[in-house]
């Protein structure tokens, strides 16, 4: 059993004043050692999150040649872009004035039809076939498929209608379909991303 | 009782290996191994120091560029790199338009299908494209080597002992025969169709001198394609399509050791101080 | 459990309080790593390792958790998605890097762990437990450690799986029938592939729960100490927190140094160059090793090269595993009371030769098997087995331990050249 007269002289048997509120000099080292210490596991905790996002392969596909050559107007295609379905539809002349008709200003999400095409190429409707609600494939760009009530696209999840100009009209949807970056190389093909 | 059946058990390991050691000097001293000529005549490579090497290495652009010219223009033909891609060429100093332009112009084209009938069709190569195999499989690519298979480049110089000296040494040792190897070992001729190499591990291999003569190719930057160099700037292109991040690996390694060397020395600190009235 | 003057754990913020009353984890923490604890005051740096080898492991579960979220145990897609964690996976290099140099870490301060609790008597009586528990958690990360290195699917990771899986096939009657069921095939495949990864990331945690109950095990006797006299008063010990934190810190700042120049600077030294080839179920390595934490068994494995009643490959395997289950009854075949070899002259010896023995059987097991290296692996071999099970148990009959001080601070203030206490005390009287 622990006895005082077993300590000798000049030992002290409290030996670490940790509860004497006493904090001496040297005891900044006890911090610089433990802030350092955080510092580093901070450091180490940046490569462990940043594994997660996507690696050099995923991002090195983010670009989407499409040829344009054999889409009639009336027609759409599924594509792929970024591994999320992508529809390219020549619209008729009949659908452009359709979409041209509605009154912007009583749209849920306000856009013309030529903000959302290419100048000169008011034809070609580009989107992510990514319904805005929660991330359904619409129908209506296969041949046959229900395009819903507005003639554009209509996601059978929720009942989001989408009308020529793939604006939101009907539905949960709270947005137009998305209008991915492209640029036309030429008249018949355009690079999506 | 537990000590004498261990002991027991000890002494019957120890009997047999006795009777495992007589019969191995036994065998050693009736029937002595036999020399063989890998034995004698294999080379050690001897070291280019690449400026990769070292605790600061670093790749050198120029040179691995130079490499991806030597792989391009004479490796290409048999041997692929596949887990490398055209787009990992912007990493040693290509920019965005000549790395399309490289995959674009490569000869052997992707694998793919005829959009229109589903056939079996190529197209051309785009950047997030690894680089195509020369061969459509194995048994196209042992047809044509005369039943040998030229191994896939991508990882060489760590699938090898000492790879990019084993590289530059490789490509750069053929010779003839020497007369000294036939007459200790009548028996070890090289085979009609393989190529006498003492860096090669059976000092046969089947693949044929690669670079032939000094300026086989042409080097943009003005550097003289000698065989010795053109071998070097290859080894030190493989040495990085084998390890791709080594700059980063070096660069991260300098930073850590500084910060731990540090955190070293706070903790000692730290720990003189928590200890300094306890005896221990 | 733990010692009287242990401190007691009280929380002074409400929270903790709270806390505590509902759920009593600080105060878990606080009596098994934490001021708590009670330590003899004289643990060297070879204390260090216990606490090195569960960060070895915190560090092996974090990287390989990651890992999995990349990797793809298929045999046609593993090796390629390996290639694709090293080049395209942000930070995938580093992350693989230290998994794989992690491994020899772990096995590394778990050999001086072990090698610890060897030259100090850490045990025996009252420690039998820790060691058995101890012994446990080596066989587990043998398992884990083999299973890891097949999952690349490089030449010897399928090598090491079909010569590993061959072992069983030494069994008599049932030795194919039992490797067929392990391998799910009758060669490694992708079924092999498959269970191996699912075990891989399976035992790391039951290891964690063995060394969880590991650590409860040390704490009902407390830790030993480089004496080997048991702790006598509290004079003796100084708590965990902060006094062994802190010098754990140092220890770990070094292992750190180490592993971070393995994985910076030479990330495949450990490694085969072989395991950078495909596996390609048609063509051996000319050269077929395990890593070098296995090579010592692999040498005993390769010793046995005589048929004596049973034939040359059941003996290799019996002594392979014999050679670590031996460590089980290690307790029993002990009979010296006195547990540091400080104090054992004769044993101290025989343990010195026992480590250049495992260090000769290390270099044969990756030595090529010419008749030179068999031979020195076979004397090896043979001083391993005579070593434990013949030299162990009797050698403490013909010793006389030096004399023991008689109490842990005893012995520091001598060391410190303070009072100079008697060491009148025997060695035969400090176990009392």
């Amino acid at each position: 059993m622990a006895t005082d007269s077993m300590v000798p002289p000049g030992e002290s048997p409290e030996p670490f004043h940790e509860e004497v509120h006493d904090p001496r000099r040297r005891d900044f080292i006890n911090i610089a050692a433990v802030s350092f210490a955080g510092v580093g596991a901070l450091a180490i905790v940046l490569p462990l999150i940043n594994q997660m996002n996507p690696s050099a392969d995923v991002l090195a596909q983010s670009t989407t040649e499409v040829d344009l050559s054999k889409i009639a107007p009336g027609q759409a295609i599924k594509s792929q872009f970024r591994k999320q379905p992508l529809f390219v539809r020549n619209l008729t002349p009949a659908e452009i004035a359709e979409a041209n008709k509605v009154d912007v200003a009583s749209l849920r999400d306000p856009q013309t039809l030529a903000e959302r095409t290419k100048p000169g190429k008011e034809n070609w409707l580009i989107t992510l076939g990514v319904c805005t609600h929660l991330g359904c494939v619409p129908l209506g760009a296969g041949e046959g498929e229900n395009k819903g009530p507005f003639g554009g696209y209509f996601c059978p999840c929720h009942g989001s209608a989408y009308d020529t100009a793939a604006r939101i009209r009907q539905g949960p949807a709270p947005k137009n379909l998305f209008v991915p970056d492209y640029t036309f190389n030429s008249d018949t093909a355009v690079t999506v991303g | 009782m537990p000590r004498i059946i261990a002991s027991l058990i000890g002494a019957a390991f120890v009997f047999v290996l006795a009777i495992a050691l007589f019969g191995t000097a036994k065998t050693a001293i009736q029937d002595p191994a036999a020399e063989s000529a890998e034995h004698v005549f294999h080379l050690r490579p001897e070291n280019i120091h690449l400026p990769s090497n070292g605790f600061f290495g670093k790749f050198d652009n120029r040179q691995l560029q130079r490499g991806f010219q030597v792989y391009k223009e004479v490796c290409s033909a048999c041997h692929s790199l596949k887990y490398v891609a055209f787009r990992d060429l912007t990493k040693i100093g290509y920019t965005d338009p000549e790395v399309k332009a490289i995959a674009n112009q490569w000869v052997i084209e992707q694998p793919s299908i005829n959009p229109e009938t589903g056939e079996a069709a190529t197209r051309k190569n785009v950047p997030s494209d690894h680089f195509p195999s020369p061969f459509a499989n194995e048994v196209a690519a042992r047809a044509a080597n005369n039943n040998a298979l030229p191994p896939d480049l991508s990882l060489m110089t760590k699938a090898r002992e000492d790879g990019p000296n084993y590289i530059h040494a490789l490509i750069t040792g053929y010779r003839p025969q020497p007369a000294a190897l036939l007459k200790e070992f009548p028996g070890a001729k090289t085979p009609q169709g393989l190529h006498y190499n003492p860096y090669f591990a059976n000092l046969n291999i089947a693949m044929p001198p690669p670079l032939t003569s000094d300026g086989q190719v042409t080097y943009s930057d003005g550097t003289k394609a000698t065989k010795d160099q053109m071998a070097r700037d290859v080894a030190a292109f493989l040495t990085w399509t084998a390890e791709p991040n080594l700059n980063a690996r070096h660069a991260a390694g300098l930073a850590a050791g500084i910060f731990l060397l540090i955190f070293c020395f706070l903790a000692w600190g730290a720990y003189q101080n928590v200890w300094r009235d306890v005896k221990h | 459990m733990s010692f009287p003057w242990a401190k007691h754990y009280e929380p002074k913020q409400p929270l903790m309080r709270w806390l505590d009353e509902k759920l009593p984890l600080p105060r878990l923490v606080y009596n098994a790593v934490g001021a708590g604890y009670p330590v003899p005051r004289n643990l060297n740096y070879f204390w260090n390792f216990g606490v090195l080898a569960g960060a070895a492991l915190a560090i092996q579960i974090i990287t390989g958790v990651v890992l999995a979220m990349h990797y793809a145990a298929n045999a046609g897609v593993a090796f390629g998605s390996v290639e694709s964690i090293m080049r395209d996976v942000n930070a995938g290099w580093f992350l693989r890097y230290a998994h794989a140099n992690g491994a020899s870490m772990f096995l590394l301060v778990v050999y001086i762990h072990i090698g610890r609790g060897l030259y100090y008597g850490s045990y025996k009586a009252p420690r039998e437990m820790v060691w058995l528990l101890g012994v446990v958690i080596f066989l587990l990360m043998m398992a884990t450690a083999f299973m890891g290195y097949v999952l690349p699917w490089g030449q010897m990771s399928f090598w090491g799986a079909q010569v590993i899986t061959g072992f069983f096939s030494a069994i008599p009657l049932v030795g194919d029938t039992i490797r067929i069921w392990l391998l799910g095939g009758f060669a490694p495949d992708n079924a092999a592939l498959n269970r191996f990864f699912s075990l891989h990331y399976l035992l790391p945690f039951v290891t964690a729960g063995v060394i969880i109950l590991h650590i409860w095990a040390l704490h009902i006797p407390g830790s030993n100490n480089p004496t080997g006299v048991e702790v006598k008063g509290e004079q003796d010990t100084v708590p965990f927190h902060p006094y062994y934190t802190a010098k754990d810190a140092v220890g770990l700042g070094v292992f750190l140094l180490v592993f971070a120049a393995l994985i910076f600077f030479s990330p495949n030294l450990l490694g085969h160059p072989d395991n950078y080839i495909e596996a390609n179920p048609l063509s051996t390595p000319a050269h077929i090793v395990p890593e070098w934490y296995f090579l010592p068994f692999y040498a005993i494995l390769k010793s046995f090269t005589a048929d004596f009643i049973l034939p040359a490959k059941l003996w290799g395997v019996l002594a392979m595993f014999g050679s670590i289950l031996l460590l089980f009854f290690l307790p029993w075949l002990d009979s010296s009371p006195v547990r540091s070899a400080n104090f054992r002259p004769k044993y101290r010896m025989f343990l010195g030769i026992l480590l250049f023995d495992v260090l000769v059987l290390g270099y044969v097991g990756g030595a090529e098997a010419n008749a030179r290296n068999v031979i020195l692996g076979q004397l090896a071999s043979a001083y391993y087995f005579a070593h434990f099970l013949i030299i162990l148990p009797w050698v403490a009959r013909s010793e006389r331990p030096r004399p023991l001080p008689n109490s842990i601070t005893e012995a520091v203030l001598a060391k410190h050249g303070g009072t100079s206490p008697a060491k009148s005390a025997v060695a035969t009287a400090a176990h009392a």
